[in-house]
This record gives C-alpha cells, sequence and structure tokens, in this order.
C-alpha cells in the first residue's frame, strides 16, 4: 500500500480521490436507478446536482485559487444558458442532437468566457474588492438585458429588438428565439445524467490541473503576497484575467447545462440573480474555500436539502436556514476546528495505543 | 478585508433572507395562516378517508408557488381547489372515488416546479393540478407529456402552456386577453386614444400588450403612448403617466398585476390625470391591498372571469365556504383553482375513470373527454375545451363603483 501511494503525491492522491468520487457516486446512481430504487424526484434532481456542482467549483477557481469575491457567477451562468440555447433552439431541425449540444457547449463556454474577459479587464487592475462590486453590478445588468431582448429568425434572417416583439416585423412563419421577459421556450433536451457527470469531471480536470500548473501556481502568488509575486515579474493582471475568465466560461458550462434540462428558461431572479450568486458562495464557503471537492458535496447537499425537507411544509426554508449555520458552525468556528482536531489526536492516540497493544 | 467583506455579504444575504420572508408573511399573513389550517384540514380528511372506503382514492397533484412574491397567487389556487375537493368528497368522490390533493410549492422556479412534479409522481398522483403561473407550467407540461400525465393548469396564461395534448387549461390565454380588451373597448366605444403602461418584465403582462397592439391596430384604435417598466423599476410611474396625460390619452390600459396598478392609480391621482382605467384580471385584488384608498379605484373597468361579489348561486356559495375557512375573499385563482378540480371531476365521470386505471389511461381518457364536457364553473358558464387546450368562455367587464366589483 506504501509503495503504490509513493508513486503519486499528496496533491495527485488528492484530486483522484475526487475524481474517484464523482465516478463512484456515478456507477452506484446508475445502478440505483436501473433496478428502480430511485425517486423520480432524484431522478430529477440528478443534473441539476451536476450544474451546480460544476458552477460552484467554477466560483471557487475565483474565490479560493484566484482570492477574489465574485458576486456574479449566476449572471455567467445566464449568459451561457441563453446563447446556447438560442443557438440550439435555432439548429433544432437541422442539426442531430450531439454535434449541436457539443456546439452549444463551446459556444456558450465562449460567450461566458468573452463576457468574463471584459468585466475583468477593467477590474482586475485594481487592488481591492472592486471585483465584487462589479460583478453583483454585472449579474443584475445582464439578467435586465436579457429580458429586454427580442430575437426572431425566419426566412430573411435574424430579427432583433429591445422594444417589443411587434417591431421585429418577422414573417408568418418565423421562428421566435428570445420573446423577452418569456425567454426562450422549447429548447432541445440534451442534457442528461452522463452529460453532466462528464462534464463536471472535465470541469474537476480542468481546475485542479490549472492549480498544479505553472499558471495556476503564478495565480496562488498573487493570492498569497500580491507584492512579493510582483517582485519576482509576475504579470499581476494577466494572471488574474486567464483564471477568473476560465472560471466565467465554466460557469456558462454549467449554465449549457442547465438550460438545456428544462424546456423553458426565463432569467428570473430566482435562477440567474444576485441571490443565486450567494447560493453558488455559499456552497464555495461550505464546502471549504479551494476545496474543490468540498465544493461539489456541498452543492449536491444543499440542492437535495431543501427538496428532502418538502413534506415540512411552511418550515422548510426555516430548517434549510437552520443547517446552513450549524454548516458554518462546524466548518469554520474556532472553537469546531479545536474540537475536531482534538477528536482527530485522540482517535490517532487510540488507533496507536490499539496497535502497540 | 477580503474574508469581511465575505461575512459581511453572507451577513447581508440572510438579512435580506429574513427581512423578505418577513415581508411575504406580512403582507399574506391571512394566507399563511389558511395554509396552516389546510394541512390540518387535508390531514384530517386524509384519515377520514382512509377510514371510510379503503383505498380506493384518486390522486389529484397541485403544483404552485406558496412562498416567495407570488405566493398569494398558489396559495389562493391551493385553497380553491382544496374547497372543492372537500365538497365533491363530502357529496361521495368522483365515480365512488375520495378525492386526495397534495399540493407542493414550486417557488416560482420552473426548476423547482419540476421537482414538484416529480414529488407528486412519487406520491402516486395520477392527474396533475398545476403549475400556476405559466413558465412553471410549461416546464412540468413537457415531463407530464413525457409520462403521459393528464394536466390541467388553473391560471398558466401563455401560449406554449398547452402545446401538448394531454395540457389543457382554465383561464383565458394571455393573447386572448388581450384580444378581448382591445374588442371591448372599440365594441363599447370607451376611447380611441390609448396609453398602455406594462411590465415588459414579466411574461403575462408582456404577453397580454403584444396582442392587444396587435388587435388595437385592426380596430382602428390608437395607442398613443406605451411605456413599459421592469420588476426592479416599478414603484415609481410618473414619468409614464406624464407620458400618457402628453400624448392625449383617453384611457390607459393595465395589463399588469394588481399591486403596481394601485400604485399607478394613487400617483395618477396625485398629478391630476383624470383618465379612465382599463385592465384585466390581474387588476383583480385591488381592492384589498393595503393603504390603498379605494376610492381611487372608482369607476376602473377589468375585464376578469371572477367577481367575489357576484350573486349567482355558486359563487356566493364558494365565497361563503372560502371565507369561512380561509378567512379572506377569494380572488380569481381561487376560483381557477375550484373550477380545475370540478373539471377534472366532469372529465373524469364523462371518461368512468376508475380507481385500477394505470396513469397513461387515464391521461388518454381524459383527454378524450375533455373536448365533450362542458363545465358551469365560477369563471364561466358552459364553458367548453377544444382538443387543443383552449377553454373558450365569455370574458366578463366588471367596474368598480362603490368600492366593490360590479358586472357591466
Amino acid at each position: 500500500m506504501k509503495t503504490k501511494a509513493g508513486k503519486l503525491s499528496k496533491t495527485a492522491k488528492n484530486d483522484m480521490i475526487t475524481y474517484g468520487m464523482v465516478i463512484a457516486a456515478y456507477i452506484i446512481v446508475q445502478i440505483l436507478v436501473s433496478t428502480g430504487h430511485v425517486s423520480s424526484l432524484v431522478q430529477g434532481l440528478l443534473v441539476p446536482f451536476c450544474t451546480y456542482s460544476i458552477v460552484a467549483v467554477a466560483l471557487n477557481l475565483t474565490v479560493g485559487i484566484l482570492g477574489e469575491l465574485s458576486l456574479g457567477h449566476a449572471g455567467f451562468m445566464c449568459v451561457g444558458a441563453f446563447t446556447s440555447a438560442v443557438f440550439s433552439l435555432a439548429c433544432k431541425e437541422t442539426l442531430p442532437s450531439v454535434p449541436r449540444f457539443a456546439a452549444a457547449l463551446l459556444i456558450g463556454a465562449a460567450s461566458a468566457a468573452l463576457v468574463g474577459f471584459l468585466v475583468g479587464v477593467p477590474v482586475l487592475r485594481l487592488k481591492g474588492d472592486y471585483l465584487a462590486i462589479v460583478t453583483l453590478a454585472f449579474g443584475e445588468i445582464i439578467k435586465n438585458i436579457i429580458n429586454a431582448i427580442y430575437l426572431g429568425v425566419d426566412a430573411e434572417g435574424l430579427h432583433f429588438s429591445m422594444k417589443d416583439a411587434l417591431s421585429l416585423g418577422m414573417s408568418e412563419d418565423g421562428l421566435m428565439l428570445i420573446k423577452g421577459a418569456q425567454g426562450v421556450t422549447g429548447a432541445p433536451h440534451d442534457s442528461n445524467f452522463t452529460v453532466g457527470v462528464v462534464l463536471l469531471l472535465i470541469t474537476l480536470f480542468i481546475v485542479q490541473h490549472f492549480i498544479r500548473s505553472r499558471t495556476g501556481r503564478a495565480v496562488m502568488a498573487i493570492r498569497d503576497n500580491r507584492i512579493a509575486a510582483e517582485s519576482v515579474g509576475i504579470n499581476i493582471t494577466k494572471y488574474k484575467l486567464i483564471a477568473f475568465t476560465i472560471s466565467a466560461s465554466l460557469a456558462g458550462v454549467a449554465g449549457v447545462l442547465y438550460a438545456h434540462n428544462l424546456s423553458t428558461l426565463n432569467a428570473l431572479p430566482k435562477n440567474f440573480g444576485y441571490n443565486m450568486s450567494i447560493l453558488i458562495l455559499v456552497f464555495v464557503v461550505l464546502g471549504g474555500i479551494g476545496n474543490m471537492r468540498g465544493s461539489v458535496i456541498a452543492a449536491v447537499l444543499l440542492t437535495l436539502l431543501p427538496e428532502v425537507l418538502r413534506s415540512l411544509n411552511d418550515y422548510r426554508m426555516l430548517i434549510y436556514a437552520v443547517v446552513l449555520i450549524v454548516m458554518m458552525i462546524f466548518n469554520w468556528s474556532p472553537n469546531m476546528i479545536f474540537l475536531r482536531k482534538r477528536v482527530r489526536q485522540r482517535l490517532a492516540a487510540g488507533r496507536e495505543a490499539g496497535e502497540e497493544v | 478585508m477580503k474574508k469581511k467583506l465575505l461575512s459581511l455579504v453572507l451577513a447581508g444575504a440572510m438579512t435580506a433572507a429574513v427581512v423578505t420572508g418577513c415581508g411575504n408573511s406580512a403582507s399574506g399573513s391571512q394566507t399563511s395562516d389558511g395554509a396552516d389550517s389546510q394541512t390540518e384540514e387535508s390531514a384530517a380528511d386524509s384519515q377520514t378517508s382512509d377510514g371510510a372506503s379503503s383505498g380506493d382514492t384518486f390522486k389529484i397533484g397541485g403544483i404552485g408557488p406558496l412562498t416567495g412574491s407570488a405566493a398569494v397567487y398558489g396559495v389562493a389556487a391551493m385553497n380553491g381547489s382544496q374547497i372543492a375537493v372537500d365538497e365533491i368528497n363530502a357529496a361521495g368522490g368522483i365515480n365512488g372515488m375520495t378525492v386526495e390533493l397534495n399540493f407542493q410549492d414550486d417557488e416560482l422556479d420552473a426548476e423547482k416546479s419540476v421537482n414538484a412534479y416529480n414529488v407528486l409522481k412519487d406520491w402516486g398522483a395520477q392527474v396533475i393540478d398545476g403549475s400556476v403561473t405559466s413558465a412553471c407550467s410549461i416546464a412540468v407540461s413537457d415531463k407530464t407529456h413525457e409520462d403521459q400525465m393528464f394536466q390541467l393548469t388553473p391560471s398558466g396564461s401563455a401560449v406554449d402552456c398547452v402545446q401538448y395534448d394531454n395540457a389543457f387549461r382554465i383561464c383565458f390565454s394571455d393573447p386572448n386577453q388581450g384580444i378581448a380588451s382591445a374588442q371591448y373597448i372599440s365594441e363599447n366605444k370607451l376611447a380611441s386614444k390609448i396609453a398602455v403602461i406594462y411590465d415588459s418584465s414579466d411574461v403575462y403582462s408582456s404577453g397580454i400588450y403584444e396582442k392587444f397592439a396587435q388587435e388595437a391596430a385592426s380596430q382602428s384604435l390608437e395607442i398613443v403612448y406605451a411605456g413599459a417598466f421592469t420588476a426592479d423599476s416599478n414603484k415609481d410611474f410618473s414619468v409614464q403617466l406624464q407620458k400618457a396625460k402628453d400624448a392625449g390619452a383617453e384611457l390607459v390600459f393595465l395589463p399588469i398585476y394588481y399591486t403596481e396598478a394601485s400604485l399607478i392609480l394613487t400617483q395618477a391621482a396625485d398629478m391630476g390625470l383624470d383618465v379612465q382605467f382599463f385592465g384585466c384580471d390581474g387588476l383583480d385584488g385591488i381592492l384589498d391591498v393595503e393603504n390603498f384608498d379605494v376610492s381611487l379605484a372608482e369607476g376602473v373597468m377589468l375585464l376578469t372571469p371572477f367577481a367575489a361579489d357576484a350573486t349567482d348561486a355558486l359563487t356566493v356559495k364558494f365565497v361563503e365556504a372560502y371565507q369561512e375557512k380561509y378567512g379572506e375573499t377569494p380572488n380569481q385563482f381561487a376560483a381557477d383553482g375550484y373550477d380545475t378540480i370540478y373539471t377534472i371531476k366532469a372529465a373524469a365521470e364523462k371518461a368512468g375513470i376508475t380507481a385500477g386505471m394505470s396513469t397513461e389511461e387515464i391521461c388518454a381518457a381524459l383527454t378524450a373527454a375533455m373536448p365533450e364536457i362542458t363545465v358551469d364553473g365560477l369563471t364561466g358558464e358552459g364553458i367548453t375545451w377544444d382538443a387543443s387546450g383552449e377553454p373558450s368562455k365569455a370574458p366578463k367587464a366588471v367596474v368598480i363603483k362603490d368600492g366593490a366589483y360590479a358586472a357591466m
């Protein structure tokens, strides 16, 4: 056992545990589904699990590795969701589902990356918490812009308006892509659990390899001590921008997954607003800042929790809040950390004593 | 510094959650009481039904927003449905089966709505009463179509809610409301110069406005001004009202919900804008807004399928039962919920649904029976459906007179 572990570095082993956990969960769920032991509720939640895990890992890259606070990741999700849903809807008849979804993924990721880059360019030059403020505003702005867009396609090409559907001047057989506040309706169902898990694994792979890479080490150096990093010649803005753009594009991927899971897509405060951004941040904080595995676990647990508590009716939101607070205390309170350490020490001491006997 | 900001933001988020939670419960304190008593009642019901008939139940799953900003609509639809279920059970059920209603919260979120549907599927629901709102209803209809489960939405008014053959609705569709409003204004020669103030971020409002504008052109009505607002700017309407005034509007059409409408009426009175206001069913409920001077709503006309002070026997009985049980006057969503259950009953009796049938069989039988039935409900007499899922009923216009709705 020792020789095998010795071949892999400690960090690589840690990464393997994360992949292993996701793959094991996937296999177990697939077996349970095929034997009919999973309720419809959980089956319906499988794709959201993947969606929120991906976006939590993406945000963890910004918060944990880059050390900047982003309150607009729901906005990047929104960009990815809408661009990809529009593409898929427009190509619903012309492309088969596999290449269509692959292209939708690339489009969603690229557009979110582009927007992330544009938001990052002015902000990441600055010291301090400006990114949090700007992304917060960005998330709200993007939601309102999308609610005002009317986009349609007919034989003459694309029609665009910010006023209302009438001013598009579409022909009768035209297809409405975005109907303002009514959003996108009828995007194909291309998301499923397998696709979600594959995307989650790819996300984890990208993020974890990024952390171990030369670029990732530079980013972490900036996080730990900006002046020291600058003094050894690291281009602060460039590396910050790289990390933030990757994070935004991964959030866009989560948006693509989200958009192709439901047949209706609206930019509501509920799904792409400030509260959603905070919820993603909660996944990251409770899972552990900089801890990718923790983000996945926290995202799954906290997505499942309100649904499991449904039987409590009106009290479930109350309980949900209490659970959040308890989790926060358990994970982060100095007393609890001390207590956990002591328990672990005592266990270790007990094991040693047992071995001696 | 970073940690400080983080903790600040998290603390802020929690406070916000608490505040919005309080706000909701304050505005709908009666409704939450109603919800509580409803849960107790339904618990009692299921106990008695278990005692009375052994297992022959017909399970109806309801979906709607019971918490959050649209809770008023979901809770009303739930309460209305529950009253219908109680009445039906007291009268012997559907084809001898006891009706059970399980209403799940979707928080006005399409994703949560699908979750609620899956919960109901696990519970064993045989037909779906929902979802109350349009976007959620569209998302759920996709799943009911996949599973072949019959779905009847009380108030999902967007066109796509009934795009599948297993989905039907009780309310008017948004386009129908827009067209009916334009026709009504033109036929009764209420005005020729019209201003519209609508919520461009809301599906319901923008859907009605679109069709209204189309129909207005063919009815030779002139829309002199169309002012949009969004959910983020729904407090101050002085700009829109001033522009409507400058454009010389004789009538202001408000295809919006009553909360914003009450503000518009107040602000219009403050700036001395004396025109006719005309709305759709979203204005129903304006007389119950807290701190709203009801005299300002005097003369406002609205197209609504339901008025709580109508004098027909069915409405009187329903309003009495609702007030007794939930302590408030039912709105149109409650009436929609009530009619939904009775429509399911009528279709189930026509199709001869029995306890042993599978969900798919029930769906096929009910879908076939829907175009053949006629329902005299709270929201219209002699309601019929065609296979596309659209109801056909006459819109009623009411005017607010002496602080109450009066039929016109």
